[in-house]
């Protein structure tokens, strides 16, 4: 595991620092259907926190309960010492990607730009400003090189690097990403989520990434929040990333392998390998 | 009738000096519209909502035939039109594809009650056709009244919703974790559409509203992504081709609208063509550098 400044893995959940989250006893359900129940979880500043799971096992409810978009059914969500509420400023969020229409009226350096202010209204004035911030943004991700460049006729893996710029313009403390390296390539892979692990490490933000893959960031990954079935199991990716716990989660016989530092895991059930056949994460499946 | 006939009744000159100051009203009319259809088709293009512009019209049309036909201002019959057209639009379709099928709904049935209404009605038939293909050179003092104010509240509304309004229709899940209120501001925009429609639709008529409210900004989006260049642009094809409309349909004793339509289809087709040439340049340099 690479260096961290959070607290040494299996140490217990109590890190000494004012936990950037703090969720007590969280449940949440839609109708009878339990996502999760009596979660209680701290995220330290620096840590940085992956979040697994099948598809429908509120990987990416957890993240909309992170912004303040999702109530939770009972319990406690808190940012940086407050509720969770809607647009934080402390928070900045890095989504899926997805591609812009071609005749987008916007340049890179536009989009970037609503990720600072796009939130607020009337006509953006103080344009010298502003310029001088976004190239500032677009420098610290690489991306100085297309800015004047229309949206629509960027690469994934160029517009997420904008969307990397969008999420860190307000230095936030909690850095939510949910799947952001979805069809990417390697390169871009590797340069997207060493961006994020810097925002962790650099200027101390808690990062929660949800993924359906977890070696491309395996080096940077903390612990994992494995949720499954409605349960879930907490721990630093040694203890989480194994067939016991695995087969408990699912409920049934699964195996992980290590192998040259990647996690192979055999037997999922269905549910999981329904996904994108980008995702190479389990390719034993059935075997 | 021959071909110099044809083209005597589509472009005369004559008496071109008297008839101008008659039509300044028309002409202010023409402009504020221009400004209008401008700057909200860069949303309708950014939303995907033309289908729904062409719906709000037909709605549009309903309103003002029934204030024909019962004597009662026919702008603001157009106005509760379109503005309960797309009320229910707004709240109703919030999701694209629902939104297509309410319109489809909605509009034959719009068409259908304006037609009725214009069959009741007993006056002069030049006004029934005018709401379906435009009529702006018989803008009054009153009217002209109307319309600024409308296009003023329009305005407005436009310039305060701007960057939220963007952000929401172009990067929707970064917007909502912005905390900016999606669903009230479509609504809103809704709304200001619906004003904006009917606006349109005293110059050149239910039927070509979109030649207002689409074209220009179509244009503008082809030959540039620059957010500000895009909005200038399509503000400038649009008051083009309706003060130009109305500046050449005087000089013949046609209707403005084919004139307008006529002026903002060719914007866009030289818009499209310095697009195809400018990918051409680009492909080829791409190329070379590919070979070099």
């Amino acid at each position: 595991m690479a260096a961290s400044p959070s607290p040494a893995p299996g140490a217990p959940a109590k890190p000494a620092p004012e936990p950037v989250v703090r969720l007590r006893g969280a449940s949440l359900r839609f109708g009878n259907r339990l996502l999760w129940d009596g979660l209680d979880l701290d995220i330290a500043p620096g840590e940085f926190l992956a979040v697994l799971g099948p598809n429908g096992s509120g990987k990416t409810t957890m993240l909309r309960t992170l912004m303040g978009l999702q109530e939770l059914s009972s319990g406690t969500v808190e940012v940086a010492g407050r509720p969770a509420t809607r647009g934080s400023r402390q928070v900045g969020t890095i989504p899926q990607q997805r591609s812009f229409d071609d005749n987008t009226p916007l340049r890179a350096r536009d989009l970037v730009a609503l990720g600072i202010d796009g939130h607020k209204w009337g006509i953006r004035l103080g344009r010298a400003k502003m310029r001088k911030r976004v190239d500032e943004l677009l420098e610290l991700v690489g991306a100085t090189s297309y800015a004047e460049r229309p949206v629509g006729v960027l690469s994934g893996g160029e517009q997420q690097r904008l969307r990397a710029a969008q999420a860190l313009a307000d230095d936030p403390r909690l850095l939510l990403c949910d799947e952001p390296l979805l069809s990417l390539d390697l390169h871009h892979q590797q340069a997207i989520s060493s961006l994020i692990h810097r925002q962790a490490c650099d200027h101390g933000a808690a990062v929660v990434f949800v993924t359906h893959e977890i070696n491309p960031i395996l080096q940077y990954v903390d612990r994992v929040l494995y949720l499954a079935g409605g349960r879930f199991h907490v721990g630093t990716p040694e203890e989480v990333m194994r067939s016991e716990v695995l087969s408990e989660l699912y409920g049934s016989p699964i195996e992980v392998f290590e192998s040259n530092g990647r996690i192979v895991v055999v037997g999922m059930p269905e549910t999981v390998t329904h996904a994108d056949p980008q995702h190479r994460a389990h390719p034993l499946q059935g075997a | 009738m021959d071909l110099s006939e044809i083209w005597s009744t589509v472009f005369s000159f004559e008496d071109y000096a008297e008839i101008l100051p008659l039509v300044s009203n028309s002409l202010i009319a023409g402009a504020l519209l221009g400004l209008v259809g401008g700057m909200i088709g860069i949303f309708v293009m950014l939303r995907d909502m033309a289908f729904a512009v062409h719906g709000i019209a037909e709605l549009s049309f309903a309103g003002a035939a029934f204030a024909l036909l019962i004597g009662a201002n026919v702008v603001v019959g157009s106005l509760i039109g379109s503005v309960l057209a797309s009320l229910v639009l707004g709240l109703m379709g919030a999701a694209a594809k629902d939104r297509n099928s309410i319109i489809g709904v909605l509009m034959p049935f719009g068409l259908g009650l304006g037609i009725l209404f214009l069959a009741l009605y007993q006056g002069r038939s030049a006004n029934k056709f005018g709401l379906l293909t435009g009529q702006i050179v018989a803008v009054d003092t009153v009217q002209l009244g109307v319309l600024a104010v409308c296009s003023l509240i329009v305005m407005v509304a436009l310039v305060a919703m701007w960057r939220p309004l963007t952000f929401i229709s172009v990067d929707p899940a970064v917007a909502a974790a912005r905390g900016v209120p999606a669903g009230r501001l479509s609504v809103a925009f809704m709304v200001v559409l619906g004003l904006a429609v009917a606006l349109s639709i005293q110059v050149v008529g239910a039927l070509l509203v979109l030649a207002l409210l689409i074209t220009p900004a179509a244009a503008a989006i082809r030959v540039t992504s620059n957010p500000v260049l895009t909005v200038s642009l399509s503000v400038a094809f649009a008051m083009t081709s309706v003060v130009g409309g109305i500046l050449l349909a005087l000089a013949g004793s046609l209707p403005i609208s084919p004139y307008v339509t006529t002026i903002s289809f060719l914007i866009y087709v030289v818009c499209r063509l310095i697009a195809w040439r400018r990918e051409k340049v680009r492909h080829t340099e791409k190329m070379a550098a590919m070979a070099a």
